[in-house]
């Protein structure tokens, strides 16, 4: 066998581009088929169903819950305001009365006779879902939310933290390979989408997020500067919902690691449009990326291509990058598939290939630690 | 269903998250052996979110591997076998999809909340988290959790029959404004199963509404001291297959498929290994070491003598998704412990975050191999603490106590997982099963699970335990004859005398005496020595521990006995249990490593 399977990123100048924008409960679709959205208007909305607080009246009134109903002095569904007074114990003999003044705002849920519970709901929270990209509707689902659809650039990075920004794109280094450090972020960068080239060092981060950009994407960081701006040491890649205030994205991996020079080359081309970025990502089954898309102007419509994965088949002369040590990030071309395992350094036997660097030296590594990529 | 003397030829798929496994058992001889093995990924997700897709490419490997029309050209699976086309039995596991996720509630955390979570791991769930009474979280925090959580299944337990039934109302009023949304969508309806106090049962009932699917089975604790898991178990089962499955894609085709129910993978491997140590008398500890998951397995005498079985699913320590997880609880430094070659932290830090954005990368130096087994050794070393803690005097099946016990107990539980009286370590896994040499899985279960005495340690050969489990459930000669000659690797025995002393004084003596083996000598403390053994040798073997340490006969006394060995032979461990390392390990381990071979 001389092909072998092996994923990768997406990574396209052109495509048709859908996003599913749901409600997390059912509630109200603000826009119909066909609207013009852009990326910040609102597309859906409902209010999330209050905090529950739920009092054991038997136990704060002393008294056994089935007398609970007939203390009560409001009933299911009536609503209660802070320091209301809403149960009354009948008393020894008229006497030595107690009595329960709601500590929350809310409506009555039930009311419970067996446990002598009442649950108090608390105010309804408005949530609501921006369009994100800018687009067309294509489609409504009633009650629960929208599909919209563009033709954009989109590019996929490996890991990111923090959640959907929106801002106009700014290039701070020259070259894929230039390191994203403090110097480069200046304040003229706010609300900004700043786009590096290779490692972005801790400072600049904080930089970033000291001045307010919205998002800061490079090739890679160290785990350590991870660490330092989270405030913890990262177990589960399951991120998206951290507040750090600057949505963090790194489009190949940790350490000392360049852009994609296709990438850097792509985000270039769009400097000064808007963007809109979300770096949640989810390595389990079902695993999602940090994305950024942009939205094509006009005149490139009509070059709209096919999506197109950075994956496919391992044949000889496909450029690949090595995603592990000891060549880690090392870019070449695939120069043999020998169809035998082989004995590696550690002393595992695997499938292997040969990589012809592009300094020219070639190097064997597992079939499992390469990934295609388009140069 | 044939009639079981008639099966010749048996097909078992395993659909785990990213692979499928197909594996065929043929009737040779008279005996059932395991004979070809097939793989492909598993195919649940977009662009073909077919689970069966993933089975038929499993299945067509193993048939041509085989030399075996398996599949028709309608894609469906030949039965019944006939010459060297089709099968007799199809069975199959699943833990596609993240396999089963659960919450599960009870009055008492350490009483029913503990039932309820033992029943749900041993049906094979990963239990999300549990809700108690006595939790220490606020009404509205456990509301705020349940709401939070994306459950595929909840089990709510509480109070003994004819006891309050106050509470166990309580805990249901707040699951049921919660309204957890599960998994699968907002059409899906939720399975609750209700197995707390029996009086209770028609005032849950009330609580509840449309929104769940509601089971009512018996209390799984009826009285304080006896434990009732079963009914709550079948009921997980019988859920799982109507409820989780039927809404995974594909799964409905496959579950017509199948000559029994499909299983969870977890659920199989504990039914196995049960069997097994209830068949050969033994007390064993099995772990199975996955990229985001680990589970340990373990059967026990419980209190009243009985094998108790017991599972714990340590969700957060695994070697590829949750490889950064298990550095960042046991720490770089407790991981470095193990390494005896120079390595950067900064580029390590950066190495575990890359293989967990990129799971499927393997290790190609030494270096990167030392290192993911050092990981190893700790991620197996918390889970087989939080095992421990778990598997306490209050669990098990069907236990008999006294109500003195059970207070006494309450304050924490006495752990029923006894090093000194594990017989049976048996590792399975990637970074164990596919270690380069045995030694180095013999050496990550030593020092991960720190065996007392004397203990055999194994390997399963290619995985195959979740397969033998369902298998038993259809032709249980079939599971165990396949168990015991094609299913485990025996890497031999592992004498470690449990007890502490001074560096380079006396641990032990010892005469070991085997047709190619005789030796005599002593051990000092801190030594690990390896002799050839091999498989289908015994040696005899005579221990007489130093003062204070302790083999099994009892502090200072002298222990005999025939001992098996094994691919890598007999191993004396005069390292003292509990296993302690220098501060500044790096010589030390230097020695264990070239004592055991491990990578020169």
């Amino acid at each position: 066998m001389s092909q072998a399977y092996t994923p990768g990123l997406k990574v396209t100048p052109r495509i048709r581009h859908q996003v599913r924008r749901i409600l997390p409960l059912s509630g109200d679709v603000m826009v119909k088929k066909g609207d013009k959205v852009q990326a910040r208007d609102v597309a859906a909305q409902t209010d999330m169903p209050g905090d529950i607080f739920p009092v054991n009246l038997a136990n704060v009134l002393a008294i056994s819950p089935g007398d609970v109903p007939k203390s009560l002095l409001v009933k299911e569904g009536d609503s209660v305001e802070v320091g209301q007074t809403i149960a009354r114990s009948e008393g020894i003999f008229g006497f030595f009365k107690s009595e329960y003044q709601a500590k929350t705002a809310g409506v009555v849920e039930s009311i419970s006779g067996v446990t002598g519970q009442v649950i108090l709901r608390g105010q309804p929270r408005p949530i609501q879902v921006l369009a994100y990209l800018t687009g067309e509707v294509v489609e409504v689902l009633p009650n629960e939310g929208c599909v919209i659809e563009a033709d954009i650039c989109y590019v996929q990075g490996i890991f990111g933290i923090g959640g959907e920004a929106y801002g106009v794109l700014e290039s701070v280094c020259e070259t894929p390979h230039d390191e994203l450090t403090a110097d480069r972020v200046t304040d003229n960068l706010k609300d900004k989408i700043i786009i590096g080239g290779a490692r972005m060092t801790g400072d600049a981060v904080r930089k970033a997020i000291e001045i307010g950009a919205a998002a800061i994407i490079s090739g890679g960081m160290d785990d350590s500067d991870l660490k330092d701006i989270l405030g913890y040491d990262l177990g589960v890649a399951v991120t998206g919902s951290e507040h750090v205030g600057t949505t963090v994205i790194i489009t190949e991996g940790f350490g000392d690691i360049a852009m994609a020079e296709r990438t850097f080359d792509l985000l270039r081309t769009h400097v000064g449009q808007s963007a809109a970025v979300n770096g949640a990502t989810q390595i389990r089954a079902g695993v999602m990326r940090p994305e950024i898309l942009i939205p094509l102007a006009a005149g490139e419509l009509s070059q709209v291509q096919e999506p197109r994965h950075f994956g496919g088949q391992l044949e000889v002369g496909r450029p690949v990058r090595i995603i592990r040590d000891p060549y880690f990030g090392r870019l070449g071309e695939v120069a043999d598939l020998p169809a035998e395992p082989a004995i590696l350094g550690s002393g595992s036997k695997a499938r292997v290939l040969d990589v012809k660097l592009n300094d020219g030296e070639q190097v064997r590594v597992p079939r499992a630690n390469v990934e295609l990529i388009e140069l | 269903m044939p009639n079981p003397d008639d099966i010749q030829v048996i097909l078992a798929t395993d659909c785990g998250s990213t692979t499928t496994k197909a594996i065929l058992i043929e009737k040779i001889d008279g005996q059932y052996r395991q004979t070809y093995r097939g793989e492909a990924p598993t195919t649940v997700e977009e662009p073909v979110a077919d689970v069966t897709a993933g089975v038929i490419n499993a299945v067509t490997e193993v048939g041509e591997l085989a030399g075996r029309k398996l599949v028709d050209d309608d894609g469906q699976i030949i039965r019944p076998a006939n010459g060297d086309v089709g099968c007799d039995v199809y069975i199959s596991t699943s833990s596609a999809g993240g396999g089963l996720q659960m919450m599960v509630a009870g009055l008492v955390r350490q009483m029913t909340g503990a039932s309820a979570k033992r029943a749900a791991l041993g049906a094979g769930a990963i239990v999300m988290d549990m809700i108690a009474a006595n939790d220490k979280r606020l009404p509205h925090e456990q509301i705020q959790r349940i709401r939070e959580l994306r459950p595929d299944m909840i089990l709510l337990s509480g109070g003994t029959d004819g006891g309050n039934s106050r509470k166990v109302v309580e805990i249901a009023e707040l699951i049921a404004p919660a309204r957890p949304q599960p998994r699968f969508g907002s059409q899906y309806r939720m399975p609750l199963i209700y197995a707390g106090n029996a009086e209770a049962a028609p005032l849950v009932e009330d609580v509840f509404d449309d929104n769940v699917e509601l089971k009512t089975v018996p209390n799984i604790r009826p009285v304080l001291e006896r434990e009732n898991l079963a009914p709550a178990r079948d009921a997980i089962h019988d859920l799982f297959l109507e409820h989780v499955m039927a809404h995974a894609p594909g799964y409905n085709k496959l579950i017509g498929w199948t000559d029994a129910p499909i299983m969870p993978t977890p659920g199989a491997v504990g039914d196995i290994l049960r069997t097994i140590a209830e068949r050969q008398g033994v007390n064993a500890v099995a772990v199975d070491i996955g990229g985001a998951t680990t589970d340990v397995f373990s059967v026990f005498p419980g209190p009243d003598g009985k094998p108790t079985f017991n599972r714990t699913v340590s969700a957060n320590l695994g070697m590829s998704y949750s490889i950064s997880n298990v550095v960042a609880e046991a720490t770089l430094d407790s991981v470095l412990r193990w390494v005896h070659l120079d390595m950067d932290e900064r580029e390590l830090r950066n190495r575990v975050k890359n293989k967990m954005i990129r799971p499927t990368t393997i290790p190609q130096t030494l270096e990167a191999l030392v290192f993911e087994q050092a990981v190893s050794r700790e991620a197996l070393r918390l889970a087989y603490l939080q095992h421990k803690e778990f598997a306490t005097t209050l669990q098990g099946v069907q236990q008999q106590r006294t109500v003195g016990d059970t207070f006494t107990q309450s304050g924490g539980g006495e752990t029923i997982v006894d090093n000194m009286k594990l017989n049976l370590l048996v590792a399975s896994g990637g970074v164990l099963s596919h270690a380069p040499r045995m030694h180095q899985t013999a050496a990550m279960l030593i020092d991960a699970f720190e065996p007392e005495g004397v203990t055999r340690l194994a390997k399963d050969s290619i995985f195959m335990m979740p397969h033998l489990g369902v298998l038993a459930q259809v032709h249980a000669q079939a599971a165990l004859e396949v168990f015991e000659k094609d299913c485990l690797i025996y890497l031999g025995t592992c004498v470690a005398p449990k007890g502490q002393g001074k560096v380079g004084k006396r641990c032990f003596s010892y005469d070991l005496q085997a047709p190619n083996l005789n030796e005599h000598g002593e051990m000092a403390f801190g030594e690990l020595r390896m002799f050839p053994l091999a498989p289908d040798e015994t040696a005899h073997i005579r221990i007489q521990p130093a003062r204070g340490f302790d083999v099994g006969a009892g502090p200072g006394k002298e222990y005999e006995a025939d001992v098996r060995g094994g691919e890598v032979g007999l191993i004396l461990d005069a390292r003292g249990r509990p296993l302690a390392l220098p501060d500044q390990p790096r010589e030390t381990v230097t020695k264990w490593i070239q004592a055991l071979r491990l990578y020169d």
